[in-house]
């Protein structure tokens, strides 16, 4: 058994940069809303990726500061954000195109919890009093050619987010094919999930 | 002749009768048609479905009429919002209907309303609470759910810049639902910051053909 007090917990910004390593040149990414769309900070100069933002941008830029804030050019997650040279805008449909069409290379996601067999639930966790809100998950989970999830490997009371089924409203069945933890990066097999790396 | 451009926000919204369902673009603030919608609450009419991605925050546009006790039910797909509190205490007091929609879905239902077709099938939701109730198939060994069409009596739609005709271009990604919205109502109102004269708008570049809209109306810029 490992004691988890010992190990070197990788941060936030060291998930990101361990799945940046798996983004290849010419990627065309979607980055979910929250720590997903930190990776952006963490993209390599030498690759050309092109980011996908769900109401209608391609080729998405750095958040907006000072004179470039527009608040008609905004992230998905309605933070104002700039556009690099080759950019283009599309109406909604157009962008879920991209996505549900299977056009978007990679989608990266948050998690509550991933099943054994790959079912992801994100977008809800069932609380009677909270409003329920499924925004692009569902298209995204299914849509993207691959889905990663960021997600900590464990709840805040210490159980594994890895679950036999999952017991959360589920966002998609079979669709994650790796994810990206805290302590390590976990592939979804036809065998089951398969540690790739992991902390010490 | 044709004239599409109504004087007054006023006069373009009048004829809005109770029980109307009403496709609103925008995605948070970015093409949310506020000066509309502002009207809209002036205007009265009340038990209406709203079709938009959100439900409205900081008791502005949409949660404005929603705090006015006008609305029946909404079609959305992310009601949370910050300060969505006008949506949030009628959704858990029973008041108001939510049919949350996944974002994709919603986009395509109301493209399809639009194009004339009756709805489709998407593996989108499929498994999902969201997919109780829905007829399933099977297509090329992908499990599909059946999702309807989405048409209505008006969309309220934000563009940049407008003609005579009804042509639209837009700003940004405030273009969202506008174009597809535009195609789904049966009147369709736009409002827009510029108008200018027919031929102005290079045809290469207009989003929406004038064909899709009833309405052009001036807000708070120039002409």
């Amino acid at each position: 058994m490992i004691d988890l007090s010992q190990v070197k917990k990788r941060s936030t910004a060291d998930i990101a940069k361990r799945i940046v390593q798996d983004i290849p040149d010419g990627a065309h990414v979607n980055l979910g809303i929250g720590q997903p769309m930190t990776i952006s900070n963490y993209l390599p100069l030498d690759r050309e990726i092109i980011l996908h933002s769900e109401n209608g941008l391609l080729g998405m830029g750095p958040l907006a500061q000072g004179d470039e804030i527009d608040e008609e050019l905004v992230n998905a997650g309605k933070q104002p954000v700039t556009m690099l040279p080759g950019a283009s805008l599309c109406h909604h449909a157009d962008s879920f195109v991209m996505i549900r069409g299977g056009h978007i290379d990679i989608c990266v996601l948050g998690a509550f919890q991933v099943s054994i067999k790959g079912d992801i639930a994100n977008w809800r966790t069932g609380d009677p009093k909270a409003i329920p809100a499924v925004g692009g998950a569902m298209d995204l989970a299914l849509g993207a050619k691959k889905l990663f999830v960021m997600m900590e490997h464990l709840t805040k009371s210490g159980e594994s987010k890895f679950v036999k089924e999952c017991t959360y409203p589920l966002t998609a069945l079979e669709a994650v094919d790796c994810v990206y933890t805290d302590l390590a990066t976990i592939a979804v097999t036809p065998e089951g999930l398969v540690a790739v790396d992991w902390v010490e | 002749m044709i004239q599409k451009i109504s004087p007054s926000v006023t006069e373009a919204l009048q004829d809005i009768a109770d029980g109307s369902t009403i496709l609103i673009s925008g995605f948070g603030g970015a093409g949310l048609p506020i000066y509309l919608l502002d009207a809209l609450v002036e205007q009265g009419a009340k038990e209406l479905t709203l079709v938009s991605n959100n439900a409205g925050n900081q008791g502005v546009g949409i949660a404005k009429l929603i705090g006015a006790g006008r609305v029946k039910k909404m079609v959305c797909s992310f009601p949370r919002q910050p300060e969505s509190g006008a949506f949030d205490d009628l959704y858990r007091a029973g008041k108001i209907e939510l049919e949350l929609v996944p974002q994709g879905t919603l986009a395509e239902r109301i493209r399809a309303g639009g194009a004339g077709i009756g709805g489709f099938y998407t593996p989108t939701g499929f498994g999902t609470e969201l997919a109780i109730g829905k007829d399933t198939r099977v297509i090329d060994g992908v499990n599909h759910i059946f999702e309807k069409a989405i048409k209505a009596d008006y969309a309220l739609i934000k563009a940049d810049k407008g003609d005579r005709w009804g042509n639209l271009v837009y700003h940004g990604t405030g273009r969202n639902f506008g174009p597809i919205m535009a195609t789904a109502a049966r009147c369709t109102i736009a409002q827009v910051k510029e108008i200018v004269e027919l031929g102005q708008l290079d045809p290469e570049i207009i989003v929406t053909p004038g064909i899709f809209v009833k309405r052009v109306v001036l807000v708070g810029g120039k002409s």
